[in-house]
């Protein structure tokens, strides 16, 4: 890593202080935005050497995807200027963009599902009316790109069988074949798995090397810190600071991101499990394709502990939460408090659940979790809509409801507190904490909890691990599945690997390394270190 | 049934499948395109009034034509301003210009003729006569395919072999051209469209005017040649079955041509009470019949027929994403 930071400064000077003659390969100057009276970007001003890699980092709402829509045509800045390669350039939309050999990978993937890879590379820069000369052209240019920067996609393959890596790879793609040579990547690790996202810093290497420009915008530090060579935070609209970052620490990067400071690891006290709450036998889910998802779990849960489920998305994670929280068939057995759970997937389980003590924040909050157009304090009551204290005989007592909104905001800092905004209108992380409030607040004797943090803000995501541990030091049993290794490790007591359908073994987080968790995860077994 | 008969009815199938062909194909590039186009019926009819007074007034079965394409090609901009512009809901658009088209035909045919909202009989050079093919009579006696050549594809109007030409080439169109390629990837996910720098707007506007071209072609075949001028409500219901052939025909143009087809036949037979008491030796009142193709709608639009998945984005305004 330390070498390729090396490299890149011989060949770019320092950014802050460029040779004269050598003009950036984006410069924007002074840019402000504003929808109405939201300032979304305040008299920015950045250079971004060619053949560097460039990081953007901030919170949600910075402003980092703003700017980036400014460079790509999709809005027009209030006032400053845009310089590429030292020229002036207007860029009144996409095709402009392009023209000035801009090119974006957006985090949702603008690609045609039911089209081919090749239809998809040449939509909008076909060489011709007719079609056969332009995918013939198309096939030659994905070969050499391919070989190149080790961008390999079967052309003739629909995108709806892709997997998301490869879908990625294709928006790379469509972009090299319009012969970019400023790539801006929006938050593209969020959708990957972890050997997808260093296939990618691969790619993002060779292009550097072959002197293109990427921008890549994340909030993630551990990107930042490992493949960048300059960093820009951006904090309520305003570019903050740019470092290089080789002279920079994560912990710095928070400071700057969220305006104090931030502890990026979890501070806690260790466990001490106390009884059995929740005891997983033999469970086995098969799924609509009559296939098997789930191959014999077998698992404890007691008091006072954080159990993580580490493993690359789509191993069976998903499968281990909607059985447990009764939306899935299961065979097998779960026991909650030593009572039998119903395995059979029937529309009152969720109740059942429950009551038996079990909450669930779901992995995917806007299909499980909120319903996007309901306001904060009717999302406060799904579920609950039945319990006492939100009920005036057979009526639902608003009031109560509401009230009750206003303090779990108040107590889980959601903002705005406002519980008549639409859960839609409130940031991720904010959506966050408000089906956290929901679940937590119930005094459930198991929380299964996915994917606590994805999408959430780097200052949310410490207020969400804190009320994580809290939770467990109040002597409750904590599920957590977590695609991201690093949020695993910090906050598990234990952590189970799950590949393939199973878990591959049990490991204390202070007994293992991500190695060896990144082996259990490819399926590798490996002797426990006890 | 002998062969006679067989081959009169496949040339009324032929005959009665052209306008749904027409309506059907217009209906595949605006679906295509993601917009939802409804308002087919309204489309063909206003085509069939312009068409036949206008072929009426001048004599003229061509100036008829270009007639009734001006009128529909109103239509489809209005449907094109309704909801590609202005964003509104598809579906409310098409359905308020059938509504217009309904009302609006018999009122001008009426205003123009004092007809009882009819337009004057055509003849001669006002319709679009049949045409006989070359050898038509030679080849007509070489026996089973010869009398297909004869006496079914001989003998159309010019309009019906536009509509059977319309099928290969829709196809091109969609699958061999750039036009083809942008226009099927703005119905399936018109971001891509746009973040690739071209105009979302301008694609759906352009499926808009074909899908007008394609009715008018429809509305005048109703006027000008299938039958001698226009009367009120003329299309009955074609728009809606050819929705029907469409979800039929998955979006396809080639399956188009089947599933209009079928349902031409449907309308041939009820044309033929005594064909099917002559093969089924059972009398089916007319009524019945004429219900036929109707009920092959509701089951089609029922989703009987399997699950067809349309254009993913039909439907759909496009707003660009904050």
């Amino acid at each position: 890593m330390t070498n390729r930071h090396e490299t890149a400064r011989q060949e770019t000077a320092t950014p802050d202080m460029p040779p004269p003659n050598a003009p950036a390969a984006i410069e924007l100057r002074g840019i402000s935005k504003a929808f109405g009276a939201v300032q979304a970007n305040r008299d920015i001003s950045i250079r971004v050497m060619p053949g560097t890699i460039h990081g953007i980092i901030g919170e949600n709402g910075a402003g980092k995807s703003t700017l980036m829509s400014i460079l790509y045509g999709f809005y027009k800045a209030d006032s400053g200027e845009i310089l590429i390669h030292g020229r002036e350039t207007q860029i009144p939309d996409s095709q402009a963009a392009i023209r000035a050999g801009i090119g974006m990978v957006f985090q949702h993937f603008k690609l045609v599902q039911n089209f081919t890879v090749l239809e998809n590379i040449i939509l909008g820069a076909e060489s011709g009316a007719l079609l056969r000369p332009s995918k013939a052209k198309a096939r030659t240019e994905l070969a050499r790109l391919a070989r190149e920067y080790e961008l390999d996609v079967n052309p003739d393959a629909r995108i709806e069988d892709l997997s998301v890596g490869h879908q990625q790879r294709v928006e790379i793609l469509k972009a090299l074949y319009r012969q970019a040579d400023i790539l801006i990547l929006d938050e593209p690790t969020g959708v990957l798995t972890p050997p997808e996202a260093d296939h990618l810093f691969r790619i993002l290497d060779h292009l550097r090397k072959q002197g293109k420009t990427v921008l890549l915008i994340t909030h993630k530090l551990r990107e930042i810190m490992e493949i960048t060579d300059t960093v820009s935070v951006m904090r309520r609209g305003e570019m903050t600071a740019t470092v290089q970052t080789a002279e920079t620490t994560p912990e710095q990067l928070a400071e700057l991101m969220v305006g104090r400071k931030v502890l990026l690891r979890v501070d806690k006290a260790p466990a001490r499990p106390g009884r059995l709450v929740a005891r997983i036998r033999d469970l086995r889910v098969t799924d609509e394709a009559g296939v098997e998802r789930l191959k014999g779990i077998d698992l404890t849960l007691r008091a006072g502990e954080i159990v993580g489920i580490a493993g690359v998305a789509g191993n069976g994670q998903s499968e281990l939460l909607e059985a447990l929280g009764g939306f899935a068939k299961a065979t097998g057995s779960i026991t909650i408090n030593d009572t039998p759970l119903d395995l059979g997937g029937q529309a009152s389980a969720g109740r059942t659940r429950r009551a038996a003590g079990i909450a669930h924040v779901p992995e995917d909050r806007h299909r499980l979790g909120l319903i996007l157009d309901f306001t904060a304090w009717e999302n406060v009551a799904l579920g609950y809509d039945d319990a006492p204290e939100y009920r005036r005989g057979p009526l639902m007592d608003n009031g109560a409801i509401i009230a009750d909104t206003r303090g779990k905001m108040d107590r889980f800092d959601v903002r705005p507190p406002d519980p008549f905004l639409p859960a839609r209108g409130f940031s991720g992380g904010n959506q966050q904490k408000i089906v956290l409030a929901r679940e937590i607040e119930r005094n459930p004797d198991l929380l299964l909890i996915g994917q606590p943090t994805r999408g959430v803000d780097i200052g949310a995501i410490e207020f969400i691990h804190k009320r994580i541990v809290e939770l467990r030091d109040a002597g409750k049993a904590v599920l957590l599945v977590s695609v991201e290794l690093d949020e695993i490790m910090s906050l598990s007591d234990r952590i189970a690997v799950m590949f393939d359908g199973r878990i591959m073994g049990e490991r204390l987080p202070a007994r293992t390394d991500e190695r060896e968790l990144g082996l259990l995860m490819a399926g590798v077994e490996t002797e426990a270190a006890t | 049934m002998d062969y006679e008969t067989l081959m009169q009815l496949l040339a009324s199938t032929l005959r009665l499948g052209t306008p749904l062909l027409f309506a059907c194909l217009a209906g595949l590039f605006s679906e295509r395109a993601g917009i939802f186009d409804i308002g087919l019926e309204g489309k063909m009819l206003m085509a069939a009034m312009a068409s036949g007074a206008t072929a009426a007034i001048t004599g003229s079965a061509w100036v008829g034509l270009s007639a009734g394409i001006c009128a529909a090609l109103v239509m489809a901009l209005l449907h094109g301003l309704a909801s590609i512009t202005f964003r509104g809901n598809q579906l409310i658009s098409g359905v308020a210009l059938n509504f217009v088209a309904s009302g609006a035909t018999v009122l001008i045919a009426q205003a123009l003729f004092q007809q009882g909202g009819r337009t004057p009989p055509l003849s001669g050079a006002a319709r679009f006569g049949p045409i006989h093919l070359p050898w038509a009579a030679e080849i007509g006696a070489v026996p089973v395919i010869g009398p297909i050549y004869q006496q079914v594809l001989s003998g159309q109007s010019i309009l019906v072999y536009a509509a059977l030409a319309c099928v290969p080439l829709s196809w091109w169109l969609l699958y061999a051209t750039r036009f083809g390629l942008r226009l099927r990837a703005v119905g399936e996910n018109p971001e891509s469209v746009d973040t690739a720098g071209i105009s979302v707007v301008r694609l759906r506007y352009m499926a808009v005017l074909v899908t007008g071209i394609l009715c008018g072609l429809a509305g005048t075949y109703m006027a000008t040649a299938l039958q001698a001028g226009f009367g009120r409500e003329m299309t009955a219901g074609r728009g809606y079955i050819a929705l029907a052939a469409l979800i039929f025909a998955k979006w396809r143009p080639w399956h188009a041509l089947w599933a209009t087809m079928l349902f031409g036949f449907l309308q041939a037979l009820a044309l033929r009470p005594d064909v099917i008491e002559g093969v089924a030796h059972v009398s089916i009142p007319v009524p019945a019949l004429d219900a036929l193709p109707y009920v092959l709608t509701v089951i089609v639009l029922a989703g009987f027929v399997g699950k067809a998945v349309g254009p993913r984005a039909g439907g759909q305004p496009y707003v660009k994403e904050r």
